[in-house]
């Protein structure tokens, strides 16, 4: 193998990085220009990460190393994990950008939208590829600096409030992380991510270090992960446009949070020590406790973001109580909530943009009748909330489904009541929304066909249809289903 | 050959300013071919450094214990580097902003190579007498540049600092005798071995040494000279004063307290300065977040992160050794960019308020680039040369068990991300009017680019520090 391919991850990486600088560098002049590298950049990134995903099939090995401080180096390494991560955030990456360009057009300051937009996507590629703690944490920074101008967009003072509360979660959060990486590093010395992880032989002489490590790497995750108690700025940044709630959402933040966790638990504490010491099944309490408290706050929501933004909460953590739950079948669960919830819940958002650019609906008690006015977007937002329940076959369904073998076949009982309570909770707050769409009366006589431009409805119907695909043909090879089998598989055969 | 480099490195711009005075009238492309020059015989000297053995020049040819040396080690060479990188960037960016002003013009570029060799010598300087020499230099050339920025407003500034200054030299210089009359030689390399050792006036001397060159590099208590000067001086100047002058002192604290006050110095002492940098990096960062103007927060900031360096002293390790002078180099970096880009946005509005500065994102995207992505070093947030330094100083604060250092870095962080959003996030708010007040023109390219361009390598030396560690190499005298 060349070194070039060998540095797949690095050019994956760079797609990004500089269609950020070319973006930034071009400025407000020339939109078309702007669109059309942005788009390139995609394309290009997205047939990137094909030759990579057929290569890590393959089992070839995909590395860069760079030595960055004296014994400490950035290591991109592509594995099933990353790649998981990675193809979902290129796709959507391409789906959202598309929506973007339709939703801002004509609007000021936009090619500093999309400059930190692809900055933003940059970092989460380099979040998926970190090959050890300290390049994760590199990223994982890039990723919050990078969102903050996107979460203050509008500039109104609103915004501005949501983008501090933004920063104070996310710096207080990777303050804690910083901390418990550098505590590692003095334990253990420089760690690479490694299934099975390799802090075992820490296990026995140092438990109380490492109890202390795992819950500041934690906490500092979970803040992007928004666990509760530290999930306040995520319905607050729902005042950021569309497009960047799908970010945060569904391509890259709330992501970055979950997915370090798996890295920590996975490949640097490994399964086996974190359920030893105990920490697994602390973990499972809180998300479990996450889940059921994000399902409780939105039902009371009556912004429609505001209970999507809630609706997050809930649904990421169960991508953590599948990792916690520490065995094979419940992390095929949750790892492939990783993609599942992406998908659905990127077409949530892109409906309630339409439905927000379109009509000006806001608010859930406005959507009376919507469905007769826009019915692709609100079909798309049904396949969406129905896959969000749990509807079999939908992609949710198909995550739970998983997650209750898992919780069963561990003998933790309690688990599968979570997941029906959630399941209840999840129907109590998607299906009056669905019910007053479709079956309510639009408020005035005008009840003729108005539905969203095709630049915004494209995207959407990509996403609901990509939702509704994931769940309905999980059984062949390439489903994502399939790939966190064979990921599970090479996890916890040593 | 290579001994002429550090000879060269005095001269050539000192007899540059001498020419402009001389002359009587500004120069401006004269002092681009002298830091042009300069960056040349830096890089060359550093790779002559990095090979092997340190560059000693003896001037005169006196040999020991008479001879005036010159001599570059790790340390220097990277000062050096950061001086010479500065030089370039600051001399570009004076040719428009003093292009409109001839008589401050004047002053500014016959008074800046005098500084820069000024600084030059002091950075090559080993013995405790041309340190001082130098020293003085440094400041007689700094106090009248603050000056330039029209004597109405700075006069009391300048004075404030000249009268630091003078306490810092007399402290420092009364040490210096006392030296002296024990040892007989002032020469760095000859002293440690001269030194009586027992006596009570060794340990005092050292007081007064360190108390002299904490007042000259403003560190907490001494620091209420800088805000004012700093903040009032033009931008160019203040880039210069707070990257470079500064910390100079700060410079010679290092190599002091590693070489000859080595032996006279005690834990206490170490822990005692580390307190003090402890303190200036909470209330400095504190200080910066209440100003409501642009400059003074960043002069506070430059209080804030001198106390960095200082954490070096309790720790004592290579770690903390490498992360102190690295965090000078970064902040160096990432402080002159701070300032050309808050020189930029001074110049267009004609004022810098900092609620003026609302709305004020579109004409001046490329400078709050600068300030932004400067801010991410000043915040040790990685990719950033600020970052490796904050790594660095936390590995060594875990390696010797001094937790406490810890907390002090990371809250350091915290305040500093505080203020540096608190300006970031004006920027983003909406004006209520779209054509906000403004006094000046827009900045041109050259103004705006040398701001984004120092930014940019404050990032870059996250990246790159492999080799600039490798110059410096292991603390001196130290066994981890």
């Amino acid at each position: 193998m060349s070194t070039a391919y060998q540095a797949m991850p690095l050019w994956v990486l760079l797609s990004s990085l500089l269609a950020a600088a070319i973006i930034f560098a071009l400025g407000e002049g020339h939109p078309r220009l702007r669109i059309g590298i942005n788009l390139a950049a995609a394309l290009l990134k997205l047939v990137l990460v094909g030759v990579m995903l057929l290569g890590v099939r393959a089992g070839h090995e995909f590395i860069v190393r760079l030595p960055l401080v004296p014994g400490i180096e950035l290591i991109l390494h592509a594995d099933a994990l990353s790649m998981l991560f990675i193809s979902l955030s290129a796709i959507l990456w391409l789906a959202t950008t598309i929506y973007a360009i339709a939703y801002l057009e004509d609007s000021p300051n936009r090619a500093r939208f999309f400059g930190f937009f692809s900055l933003c996507v940059a970092a989460t590629m380099g979040i998926a590829t970190a090959g050890n703690l300290f390049t994760f944490f590199v990223f994982y920074e890039m990723l919050t600096l990078a969102t903050w101008p996107l979460v203050v967009h509008r500039g109104t003072s609103k915004a501005i409030q949501a983008g501090r509360s933004y920063l104070c979660y996310t710096l207080g959060g990777s303050a804690v992380l910083l901390l418990g990486i550098v505590l590692l590093h003095s334990l253990a010395g420089p760690q690479e991510f490694v299934a099975g992880g390799t802090l075992a032989d820490y296990g026995g002489s140092n438990p109380q270090a490492l109890a202390v490590i795992f819950a500041l790497l934690i906490t500092g995750m979970g803040v992007k992960a928004a666990l509760a108690p530290v999930h306040g700025w995520l319905p607050t940044a729902m005042v950021a446009p569309a497009p960047v709630s799908a970010l945060l959402h569904a391509v890259a933040v709330v992501k970055a949070g979950a997915f370090g966790i798996v890295r920590v638990v996975y490949d640097v504490f490994g399964i086996e020590l974190t359920q030893s010491l105990g920490f697994a099944e602390m973990l499972a309490v809180v998300a479990s406790i996450t889940i059921i408290y994000g399902s409780l706050r939105a039902i009371w929501q009556t912004d429609l973001k505001r209970r999507l933004a809630y609706s997050t909460v809930s649904q990421v953590s169960y991508i953590v109580l599948g990792v916690a739950l520490a065995n094979p079948l419940a992390s095929i669960g949750g790892l492939v909530h990783l993609v599942h919830q992406g998908l659905m819940k990127i077409t949530l958002f892109f409906c309630a943009g339409c439905y927000a650019e379109t009509h000006g609906i806001h608010a859930i008690d406005e959507l009376d009748g919507i469905g007769r006015r826009m019915p692709w977007t609100t079909a798309m937002f049904t396949l969406g909330a129905l896959g969000m329940i749990g509807l079999p076959p939908l992609a949710g369904f198909v995550s739970k489904w998983y997650l209750g073998l898992g919780a069963v076949a561990g003998g933790q009982l309690w688990v599968v009541g979570v997941l029906l309570l959630s399941t209840l909770l999840n129907a109590i707050y998607f299906l009056p929304i669905l019910h007053r769409a479709w079956f309510k009366p639009p408020p005035e006589a005008d009840d003729g066909l108005a539905e969203a431009p095709m630049g915004l409805l494209g995207p959407t119907l990509f996403a609901g249809l990509a939702a509704l695909a994931v769940g309905l043909f999980a059984g062949f090879d390439w489903s994502p289903l399939a790939w966190v089998e064979l990921l599970v598989e090479r996890e916890y055969s040593p | 050959m290579t001994e002429a480099l550090p000879v060269l490195l005095v001269f050539v711009p000192f007899l540059a300013g001498l020419g402009q005075f001389v002359l009587g009238r500004a120069a401006p492309w004269c002092q681009q071919f002298v830091s042009g020059l300069n960056l040349i015989l830096v890089l060359l000297l550093s790779s002559a450094v990095v090979h092997g053995d340190p560059v000693i020049a003896d001037l005169g040819g006196w040999g020991e214990p008479l001879a005036i040396h010159l001599q570059a080690d790790g340390l220097a060479a990277l000062m050096l580097l950061l001086t010479a990188v500065l030089a370039v960037a600051v001399s570009l960016y004076a040719i428009p902003a003093f292009r409109d002003e001839p008589r401050p013009a004047w002053r500014f570029w016959t008074l800046w190579p005098l500084l820069l060799a000024s600084l030059n010598a002091l950075f090559l300087s080993r013995d405790l007498f041309n340190l001082y020499v130098t020293l003085e230099l440094v400041t007689l050339g700094a106090i009248p540049l603050v000056l330039l920025a029209g004597p109405n407003k700075t006069v009391d500034a300048a004075l404030r600092y000249l009268l630091f200054a003078l306490l810092g030299s007399l402290v420092y210089l009364a040490g210096v005798a006392l030296i002296y009359a024990q040892a007989g030689t002032l020469d760095l390399a000859l002293l440690p071995a001269a030194l009586p050792e027992g006596t009570l006036s060794g340990p005092l001397a050292a007081a007064l040494i360190i108390t002299g060159v904490l007042i000259k590099g403003a560190i907490l208590p001494f620091h209420i000279w800088l805000p004012a000067a700093h903040g009032n001086a033009p931008a160019a100047v203040s880039a210069i004063l707070s990257a470079l002058v500064v910390k100079a002192a700060i410079y010679l604290l290092l190599r002091l307290w590693t070489g000859p006050l080595e032996p006279l110095v005690s834990n206490g002492a170490g822990q005692l300065l580390g307190a003090l940098g402890a303190t200036a990096i909470l209330f400095g960062s504190w200080q910066a977040f209440r100003q409501s103007r642009l400059k003074l927060v960043v002069a506070y900031s430059t209080v804030a992160q001198l106390g960095y360096m200082l954490l070096f002293f309790p720790m004592a390790v290579t770690a903390a050794w490498q992360g102190a002078v690295y965090h000078g180099l970064a902040h160096g970096i990432a402080k002159a960019a701070l300032f050309l880009a808050a020189g930029n946005i001074l110049y267009y509005l004609g004022q810098d308020r900092l609620e003026a500065l609302r709305g004020i994102d579109r004409p001046l995207a490329v400078s709050l680039l600068a300030f932004g992505l400067a801010g991410v070093s000043i915040m040790g947030l990685p990719p950033s040369g600020g970052f490796t330094a904050k790594w660095l100083l936390l590995s060594a604060s875990l390696q010797t068990g001094q937790w406490w250092w810890t907390t002090v870095l990371i809250a350091g962080g915290l305040l500093a991300a505080g203020y540096i959003f608190r300006v970031l996030r004006l920027a983003f708010l909406q004006a209520d009017d779209a054509t906000a007040p403004h006094h000046g023109p827009v900045p041109g390219p050259l103004m705006a680019w040398t701001a984004t361009a120092l930014a940019l390598l404050a990032l870059a030396l996250g990246l790159i520090s492999a080799p600039l560690l490798d110059l410096l190499g292991e603390m001196p005298g130290g066994t981890s």
